[in-house]
């Protein structure tokens, strides 16, 4: 053995993301998060406004429909859409599904959450236009 | 007509007479059956001897040759030169891990987690040999089978941000064969590893990027077995907190 010698340490570039498509399909799934806190802010202040008044309330409706508003929701939409296909679609690597000595196949898996989104939206759409 | 070329670029770091790396470029005779590897043991025997790196089984079974081809971590034996040819393929070090000279990473780190977590079978009580030996079922064995065919070859800590931007996780390899043995019937030192796995350090760091399992030449699928773990350590916590009084 020589003298000791330091061994070279490469740090991570801070565009890391952009060295790679996978990666940038993970940064952009991990902003929708924000999107989607965004929407949970804008839908606790109409609670907060529905409790002030009627008068309070359809003032935040007003200004919930302006375009910019409209526009807001829309990337919104999208973000919460991009961030639910993409986690539903990693379903099968967190969940192993068996049947007694048999496993169930991955697309099943994925297939159920879709399932199980599309009952909730039916059930959610129902309650809503039963109470109208 | 001359024979076709194909050229290397090269990571090269020699501590002791320069401490900053730098690329060297090699030409190496373009063959439509040579891997990487093949390339770079060419540079080795005949055009530059001073060149490092590690390799040994040449079959993608021993792990040792994994190196950054063109930003990918690969195992160098298992990447066909044809698969880039003519252009020029750019050979690094797997990153994420300090270099000790040239393609040589220094991987005590990866070493001292994989011991952390018990690769072994443990036992509260070994059966002496009279007793026979440990009886599995195949679908016992299917359980962690694909966790267990893991060649160390740390081609998943170089593909993983999160280990790139703090080496303190215990990473993709070490947790998918904490798995390998606490899913194995005849284990029962899940709780040991658990300390490690579901730790400060552990699972709960992955954010799932995914590109461990990409990357994976042995198929293990480390993000898999990060995300059940997750999903187990979870149904303990709850366990736990329902039911205090029932076996851990």
């Amino acid at each position: 053995m020589g003298e000791a010698m330091s061994p070279y340490h490469r740090p991570m570039a801070t565009t890391w993301w952009l060295t790679n498509r996978a990666y940038f399909l993970f940064m952009v799934r991990e902003l929708t998060s924000v999107f989607i806190a965004a929407y949970l802010i804008l839908f606790l202040l109409m609670l907060y406004k529905l409790a002030m008044g009627r008068e309070a309330y359809e003032a935040y409706l007003h200004f919930l429909a302006s375009p910019g508003m409209v526009v807001v929701h829309v990337v919104m939409l999208a973000a919460a859409l991009f961030h639910t296909v993409t986690w539903f679609n990693l379903t099968p690597m967190a969940m192993r599904v068996r049947f007694g000595e048999r496993s169930v196949p991955p697309l099943i898996v994925v297939g159920g959450t879709y399932a199980a989104w599309i009952a909730a939206s039916i059930a959610m759409t129902s309650i809503v236009l039963w109470w109208k | 007509m001359p024979a076709a070329t194909m050229t290397l670029e090269i990571f090269r770091y020699r501590g002791e007479q320069d401490p900053t790396p730098v690329f060297q470029t090699y030409d190496v005779p373009y063959r439509e059956d040579w891997v990487v590897l093949d390339a770079i043991n060419y540079i080795k025997d005949e055009i530059d001897g001073t060149l490092s790196y590690r390799w040994s089984c040449r079959m993608g079974v021993c792990g040792s040759c994994g190196m950054m081809i063109n930003g990918v971590p690969k195992l160098s034996c298992a990447t066909f030169l044809k698969d880039y040819y003519p252009a020029p393929v750019r050979i690094e070090p797997l990153a994420h891990f300090p270099v000790e000279r040239d393609l040589v990473i220094v991987l005590d780190d990866f070493m001292e987690k994989l011991t952390s977590i018990k690769p072994w079978i443990i036992r509260e009580q070994e059966q002496p040999l009279s007793e026979g030996e440990y009886r599995q079922s195949p679908a016992e064995l299917d359980r962690y089978k694909q966790f267990s065919m893991c060649i160390n070859c740390m081609l998943c800590y170089s593909a993983c941000p999160v280990y790139g931007m703090d080496n303190r996780f215990l990473g993709p390899a070490a947790t998918a064969l904490a798995q390998r043995y606490s899913m194995d019937s005849r284990d029962q030192g899940r709780s040991e590893r658990q300390q490690i796995v579901a730790g400060d350090e552990g699972i709960w760091e992955c954010t799932l990027v995914g590109e461990c399992t990409v990357v994976c030449p042995a198929h293990v699928d480390p993000a898999g077995a990060i995300q059940q773990a997750k999903v187990s350590s979870t149904i303990d916590w709850f366990k736990s907190v329902l039911w205090p009084w029932g076996k851990r």
